[in-house]
């Protein structure tokens, strides 16, 4: 079986390893901090730019990059915000580090500010961790005491503040300019870009670093190791570990950290989550949060891919795409999120695809048309569908909705919620056009309800 | 509006941590709500007036986030996920099983006001499937056996305060 690489989740679940900070402290923490402030702000940057790390909150834009276009001749303060929305269907990585590793969370996001010059920063965690919530501002208060955070942090002259903001259970708070607004307490209506990019137009008009819980943890590591070192961790262009959420049909479900692309999906989930359910088969995966393309288990991907400077040709099946950002675009989905959704064949796709439409189409902000109704339709559709109502035209009026919709949005939630439909349409599209039959068919036994 | 010493002093603390007051508005909500366990009606006026703005802007962020009720629940609020990877575990059926237990439907408040059942989306946990909220607290892997612990559990604490 392939081992885990743990540097994110180290000490999750580790006997005795408590929340606290002397706990962090032991375990040498705050220790990279002390080091960092010593250094010229730039060249944190610079290691960061190095390390090639990319964002683990969905997008998978690379970290550096984001903090080179922050607006610094503005003369207005930076902000920088923790993105602990975790939101994304499938997706429970943030939640563990908040609960059981916060001070983690809060070097990487100390030493963030340090590096971009950032005063204020607020971490911005999803309403429904209440605990979590909880426990962060006890971390900070902690910190505080211990002059990690606040005014002269360790007697540099550098002062920080951070404070935890809760959001209030709508997952397009997670949207990076959605959870801007809401910040500024409105509706967590996501803003147009250009011009309201965050880098330059971000809070209260601000220059902002939004960043996800996970990548600000891996910005501790890369400054202890430095960013060549770093680099080194899984594949060029595809660096450091990477935290996969697996849920749904496999004997393991959990948490499993691995070097980006060092292992392949099959592996992590026949090796490492012990493969189907007693008497089942693998049918589908998403592979990244519930809004990438669903593969479906027995496909092929063919083409050409560059390893160094070559181009080689590649063959694979489901089971050997290598878990990384690159590959995973290559055959149409995305790493996103980390979240993977295993469903096996007593699944029924047109009830897998109907749940998930009834996520979107609830948490649609409703600013645009195509969003607010399409995923309303889409829901509506495949609800009839399932309940047996079914029109001859149905499945030819979902894909026309769903194709309609990306590209003519304000945020990537529309793409998020058309990509269920188009690739389940697309990959089973005869479980959907023969729907009005199938349902008359017995359920398996094993069979869920789902919608 | 009538809220204890400590929620208005947090209320008072929480407005310094922002350069513009209106980023508050949740907050604020949030305390009031944790207190009096709904938003009554005069909260618009009373956070608006507190932070500067108009009602209608309180309103539409109360009206937005799915979080804020302008109505008094149950005393213990069971939200049960909803979405695929619970749901592929027998979701559903736990749901079902807080229903019955209560005789409520997803959405109602019981008849005695113990419990308000709710379906919600996914809560961040899915690989503990399926999961409930009850209240702050989540429970794990909520089976029907489980959700049928946890019903008897507040059965017994509501018979135990009678
Ligand atoms: C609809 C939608 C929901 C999102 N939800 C989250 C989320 O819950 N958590 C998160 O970190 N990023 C989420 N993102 C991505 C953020 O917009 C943003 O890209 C991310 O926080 C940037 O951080 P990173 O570069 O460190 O990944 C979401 C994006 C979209 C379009
Ligand atoms: S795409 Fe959807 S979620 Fe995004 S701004 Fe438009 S309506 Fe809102
Ligand atoms: S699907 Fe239920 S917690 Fe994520």
């Amino acid at each position: 079986m392939p081992t885990e690489t743990r540097i994110i989740f180290q000490h999750i679940d580790e006997p005795g390893y408590t929340n606290d900070l002397a706990c962090y402290v032991r375990h040498g923490g705050y220790e990279v901090l002390r080091q960092a402030v010593t250094r010229k702000p730039a060249d944190l940057i610079e290691e960061v730019k190095k390390s090639g790390l990319r964002g683990r909150g969905g997008a998978g834009f690379p970290c550096g990059v984001k903090w080179g276009l922050v607006d610094r001749k503005s003369g207005k303060p930076i902000y920088l915000i923790v993105n602990a929305d975790e939101s994304e269907p499938g997706t429970f990585k943030d939640r563990y580090i908040i609960h059981q590793d916060p001070h983690q969370l809060l070097e990487g996001t100390i030493i963030s500010c340090f590096a971009n010059n950032v005063k204020q920063a607020y971490i911005y965690i999803r309403g429904e961790m209440p605990h979590g919530a909880r426990i962060l501002e006890r971390a900070i208060a902690e910190a505080r005491a211990a002059n990690l955070v606040g005014p002269n942090i360790l007697g540099t002259g550098y002062s920080c503040e951070i404070y935890v903001h809760r959001g209030a259970g709508a997952y397009i708070c997670g949207e990076e300019t959605g959870l801007i607004e809401s910040l500024e307490g409105k509706r967590a209506n996501p803003r147009i870009k250009p011009p309201y990019f965050p880098a330059v137009l971000g809070l209260y008009q601000c220059p902002t670093i939004v960043n996800n819980v996970e990548t600000l943890c891996h910005v501790k590591h890369i400054i202890q190791r430095g960013g060549e070192a770093y680099a080194k961790i899984g594949t060029p262009g595809n660096t450091g570990t990477r935290v996969f959420c697996v849920s749904g049909h496999v004997q393991r479900p959990g948490y499993y950290e691995f070097p980006c692309g060092s292992i392949t999906l099959g592996q992590l989930l026949h090796e490492v989550c012990g493969g189907p359910l007693p008497g089942r088969k693998f049918k589908a995966v998403i592979p990244g949060g519930s809004s990438a393309k669903v593969l479906k288990f027995g496909e092929r991907f063919k083409g050409k891919r560059k390893v160094g400077a070559e181009l080689v040709d590649y063959d694979w099946g489901v089971e050997d795409v290598p878990m990384d950002f690159d590959s995973l675009a290559m055959i149409g989905s995305m790493g996103g999120s980390g979240g993977v959704i295993v469903m096996d064949d007593s699944v029924n796709m047109v009830e897998a695809l109907a749940n998930i439409n009834a996520f979107y189409s609830h948490e649609s902000c409703g600013q645009c048309t195509p969003c607010r109704e399409g995923s309303l339709w889409m829901k509506k559709i495949t609800t009839r569908m399932v309940h047996g109502q079914a029109r001859a035209e149905d499945a030819a009026l979902l894909k026309s909705v769903a194709d309609q919709i990306p590209g003519r949005t304000i945020c990537a939630f529309g793409e998020a919620c058309s990509w269920p439909t188009q690739s389940f349409m697309a990959k089973f599209g005869d479980e959907f056009r023969a729907y009005p039959e199938t349902k008359q068919a017995p359920r398996p036994a094993a069979a869920p309800t789902l919608i | 509006m009538n809220l204890q010493p400590a929620t208005l002093q947090r209320i008072d603390e929480v407005i310094t941590h922002y350069p513009e007051k209106r980023s508050a508005t949740l907050p604020l909500l949030h305390l009031i709500q944790e207190d009096l366990g709904y938003l009554p009606e005069d909260t618009e006026t009373w956070v608006a007036e507190k932070l500067g703005l108009q009602p209608i802007n309180v309103y539409e962020v109360v009206t937005f986030y799915p979080m804020f009720r302008r109505q008094p629940i149950g005393r213990r609020h069971i939200k049960v996920c909803r979405t695929l990877s619970c749901a592929l575990l027998g979701g559903y059926k736990t749901c079902e099983t807080f229903e019955r237990e209560f005789n409520v439907k997803a959405g109602q408040t019981s008849a005695d006001g113990e419990v308000t059942v709710e379906f919600v989306e996914c809560l961040a946990s899915c690989g503990t499937a399926p999961v409930v909220l009850i209240n702050d607290d989540l429970h794990v892997k909520v089976d029907c056996a489980k959700a049928k612990q946890l019903s008897d559990q507040i059965k017994r604490d509501a018979a135990a305060r009678r």
